[in-house]
């Protein structure tokens, strides 16, 4: 069991040394969510009409956290996809190392670059604006909320990237589903605008109450939507720890177990 | 004392369809080398998985040092070191890195892996190039590379997975430099190539396998004499088939074959053969298109021992 944690923070190590020798990767992800808070910030954000104090950046910044940690998912996956296919899966299952070691290492890195990125993306959003009103307690607590969602999403990459094993495929798929998903959400613009049949959707996606449940915790009064009446804008919270918990019931044991079997 | 038993191990893909390993069966002696000697799909990676715990066999048994593969996994990889086909290391990384990152997780604590992680980049003459990113690495690097994080612990029985497919002379040359210190200390290798020639030179034994199973197995020598080592080949103008046909007749003793406009015979005198060959050829006015030795290929193994050549098929 001791040997198992060991295992697993030497893999973290690895991730950690990569962006050390790349630190492009870091730039690149970090640059493009900086990217889509200068947008929607100065670009859009005059155009969409908020009761908001403090204006549309109270709302966005959301949004963009649970984005930008959505996206990470796709490294994720590409990263095992490119392990499978060089055959360093192959030499880490012939190690003497525990099975559960490389995945759980990977996600707990994962993790670690989460917790970068959200400073970057929080240190940006405070530059055009963004100021939470709540108590400390209260943001550090969503700060801890997106970083459970970032680890709950990485298991999804885990599992793609093992199942699907060639890196580009399945970071197009990645970002392919990943991109509707935080768009078809209350996290840029309110549901209210589409169709009531999408908004029922766009109120069930995990994206959404996420985003309702970070603006929560930030102190924000108005959800951005919640038009459809809909249990999980009502209960964003509730519903978000239940996806995430969903999330991870379903895709902790069957990355595992693709890894496990993973050459057969 | 067999170090590595393979007993009728069967192994199915695709519900049955494709039949990787068909009843195959073979054993290494302590401290000796033996060559897996195989086209592409004839099972040899198959094999090497098998033995090495990365794939469950359908049926069949295998062991280890003399440890069960199937029923303590765990033990058997304490024990093994494997260098695949491709560089199995993280190419992002530093030479440095690697060594140090697989030393940890063969859990050998942090300052013992440094240790090791020197030495072995020593030995392997890589220490110039340690804190460069594999990336950059040639071939024959990698390879040397990825055949150090497998002796990190210095394991009882090494599994080499082709290692030199893909690389140029020069890094063939300096990988079988490598395996051939490595069997004077004495560890159990089994190595899988296409190449006889490799075989030839490091292997103390050679098993050659087609559709999953072990079809000829013996001393490089025996499995020669089988296929009739050197021929002497000839390629010629259509006007002078039937003369060199008898030139070569005269020179080997043995049946001639010819295949459009080269015939071809087995010879044992070698270079004395193609002189013989060449003094005929030039008083009776023949100018060869080509002339030369031709050393047995894997595709004379195969075609002498199955009757067909050595196929391309799809990988298992």
């Amino acid at each position: 069991m001791k040997n198992a944690v060991t295992d697993a923070l030497i893999i973290t190590k690895r991730q950690l040394l990569q962006l050390a020798r790349v630190p492009e990767v870091l730039i690149f992800s970090t640059i493009q969510p900086v990217m889509f808070v200068l947008l929607f910030r100065f670009v859009f954000g005059g155009s969409i009409s908020t009761g908001q104090p403090g204006g549309y950046v109270q709302l966005l910044m959301p949004g963009i956290f649970v984005q930008t940690v959505a996206f990470t998912l796709a490294a994720t996956a590409s990263g095992l996809a490119e392990d499978m296919k060089k055959g360093l899966i192959d030499r880490f299952r012939s190690l003497p190392i525990a099975r559960s070691a490389l995945v759980v290492g990977r996600t707990l890195g994962d993790s670690l670059l989460n917790i970068l990125v959200l400073v970057v993306m929080a240190a940006a959003g405070f530059a055009v604006g963004w100021r939470p009103t709540a108590s400390v307690l209260s943001v550090f607590s969503a700060f801890v909320f997106l970083l459970l969602f970032g680890y709950a999403l990485s298991w999804t990459g885990i599992y793609a990237g093992l199942a699907v094993r060639d890196a580009r495929t399945v970071q197009n798929v990645s970002f392919l589903i990943t991109f509707p998903m935080t768009f078809l959400s209350n996290a840029f613009a309110p549901t209210t605008g589409m169709p009531k049949a999408l908004q029922y959707v766009a109120e069930w996606n995990p994206v959404s109450t996420m985003v309702a449940a970070c603006r929560q915790l930030f102190g924000l009064e108005n959800e951005f939507g919640a038009t459809a009446n809909s249990f999980p804008s009502q209960h964003p919270l509730t519903t978000s720890i239940f996806y995430m918990v969903l999330i991870m019931v379903i895709f902790i044991p069957l990355s595992v177990r693709k890894y496990k079997n993973s050459s057969n | 004392m067999k170090s590595i038993i393979a007993e009728h191990l069967v192994k199915t893909y695709r519900d049955g369809e494709v039949k990787a390993l068909d009843d195959l069966s073979l054993n290494v002696e302590e401290g000796t080398v033996l060559s897996v000697l195989g086209p592409n799909g004839a099972g040899k990676t198959t094999t090497v998985r098998i033995l090495a715990t990365l794939l469950k066999p359908d049926s069949g048994h295998a062991s280890v040092a003399g440890i069960d593969v199937i029923k303590q996994p765990g033990k058997v990889r304490e024990l093994i070191g494997l260098s695949g086909q491709y560089a199995a290391v993280d190419e992002t990384l530093t030479g440095w890195d690697n060594l140090v990152m697989f030393g940890r997780l063969y859990h050998l604590g942090k300052s013992a892996s440094i240790k090791r992680a020197e030495e072995l980049l020593e030995r392997f003459s890589l220490t110039e190039s340690a804190r460069r990113p594999i990336k950059t690495y040639s071939g024959g690097m990698r390879r040397r590379l990825d055949l150090a994080v497998s002796l990190i612990v210095q394991p009882k029985v090494l599994f080499l997975d082709e290692p030199t497919t893909g690389l140029d002379p020069r890094g063939r040359q300096e990988m079988w430099g490598v395996i051939q210190e490595l069997v004077k200390g004495g560890v159990t290798i089994l190595l899988t190539t296409q190449y006889l020639e490799e075989a030839d030179q490091l292997a103390d034994e050679i098993a050659v396998i087609d559709h999953g199973k072990v079809i000829a197995r013996g001393t490089s020598d025996a499995l020669k004499k089988q296929v009739g080592g050197e021929r002497l080949e000839i390629t010629v103008e259509n006007a002078d088939i039937a003369k060199t046909q008898e030139i070569v007749a005269r020179i080997s003793a043995t049946a001639t074959h010819t295949d459009i406009r080269t015939i071809s015979a087995p010879v044992t005198t070698g270079s004395i053969a193609l002189m013989d060959a060449l003094r005929a050829l030039d008083e009776a006015k023949i100018h060869p298109l080509d002339i030369g030795l031709k050393r047995p290929s894997l595709d004379d193994v195969f075609l002498s021992l199955t009757g067909h050549v050595a196929e391309e098929e799809v990988k298992a």
